[in-house]
């Protein structure tokens, strides 16, 4: 993957995840208002499709933004160069989604 | 009694050291007077580089207490800390000897970044009109007055970190040819800027913008680049 297209990705995955943590934000402040538990939590997001959507998106544009990040903070402070930095930061990519994907369905299935 | 400066000058290699001058003090002393001053009076086999003498030729950069500067333009008055001066070679190039570094790889770069013009038009063609006051010569006009000197280069946090980076100079000359309404390498040296190591790569710390000599905004131009490059990407001119 190119360059251009690793920039163009993480700024189109950074605007997309700028108004999905505005949301995530709000969502919070107005989720503690009636109290936190785990129950409250659970009948808002089981069975629903629109927050299971909204977060399994977050998952992906966090995973692909920061991964993106990470290879290059990989390739400027550390010893690990070019090829060794595309491994690692897909490693985490991948570690990523499967954690973020883990939690998005235990909260919505 | 005359005053006397302080003076720590790096001397030997890559693997050289500081050595300690006296040098006397004098109104309106250039730091390139200070290392003119220690080579004919102190010790002649100092190696250092210069030209001009009045900031035109970008030959005589050194870092002066910590920051690249045009030695010929820094006052002594301006920059000494109680009267004590630290010279030493630019950074982020090798080290030839004592105050002279090797330029090879900053100009290497002028041109992996393709930093030359491609005529579109040959002698029997009419000249083609540019007005000055339209927006791509102003953003040119902007940036044009780059000579070299690579102070910017050596002030750059990420040319340090990523030996392959293309530094604020190079990138800075690709967008005065980007805005060359005449210019024919459009797409091969956005090419170039956006592989690997270029403009993509600038973390937009301003250090360039901050330390150029001309007051230029490499970090600017750079931005420009980006967009530019972004934009190319979206019509499918580059991938």
């Amino acid at each position: 993957m190119t360059a251009l297209r690793l920039y163009v990705a993480q700024r189109l995955t950074a605007a997309l995840m700028v108004p999905m943590i505005a949301v995530h934000l709000v969502t919070i402040i107005y989720a503690i208002n009636a109290g936190l538990s785990a129950e409250e939590i659970l009948s808002r997001t089981r069975g629903s499709v629109g927050w299971g959507g909204f977060y399994a998106l977050f998952v992906i544009c966090a995973a692909i933004h920061g991964s993106i990040g990470i290879r290059t903070v990989l390739q400027e402070w550390t010893l690990v160069r070019a090829r060794g930095a595309d491994v690692l930061s897909v490693v985490f990519c991948v570690t990523l989604l499967i954690l973020g994907m883990r939690a998005v369905v235990a909260v919505v299935s | 009694m005359t005053n006397m400066l302080s003076v720590k000058i790096w001397r030997g290699g890559s693997e050289g050291a500081f050595t300690a001058y006296s040098v006397p003090s004098q109104d309106s002393q250039t730091v390139l007077d200070v290392v003119t001053w220690v080579q004919r009076n102190a010790d002649p086999a100092l190696t250092y580089r210069f030209a001009c003498r009045v900031g035109m030729c970008g030959s005589c950069a050194m870092t002066v207490n910590g920051v690249p500067r045009w030695t010929c333009r820094t006052h002594v008055s301006k920059v000494a800390k109680d009267g004590a001066l630290t010279i030493a070679p630019l950074t982020n190039l090798p080290v030839i000897k004592d105050l002279a570094c090797d330029m090879e790889a900053f100009f290497d770069k002028w041109q992996r970044a393709d930093g030359r013009f491609v005529p579109s038009k040959s002698r029997h063609d009419a000249i083609p009109a540019i007005r000055p006051d339209g927006s791509k010569r102003v953003a040119a006009d902007e940036a044009i007055e780059c000579i070299n000197c690579a102070v910017c280069y050596a002030a750059c946090d990420t040319v340090t970190w990523n030996v392959d980076y293309l530094g604020p100079a190079a990138l800075n000359r690709a967008w005065t040819l980007v805005n060359d309404e005449r210019d024919a390498g459009q797409k091969s040296r956005l090419e170039a800027v956006t592989a690997d190591g270029g403009c993509l790569s600038c973390h937009s710390h301003q250090t360039c913008h901050e330390l150029c000599p001309n007051q230029l905004n490499p970090t600017r131009s750079i931005a420009g680049l980006k967009r530019t490059a972004a934009s190319a990407w979206w019509k499918g001119d580059v991938r």
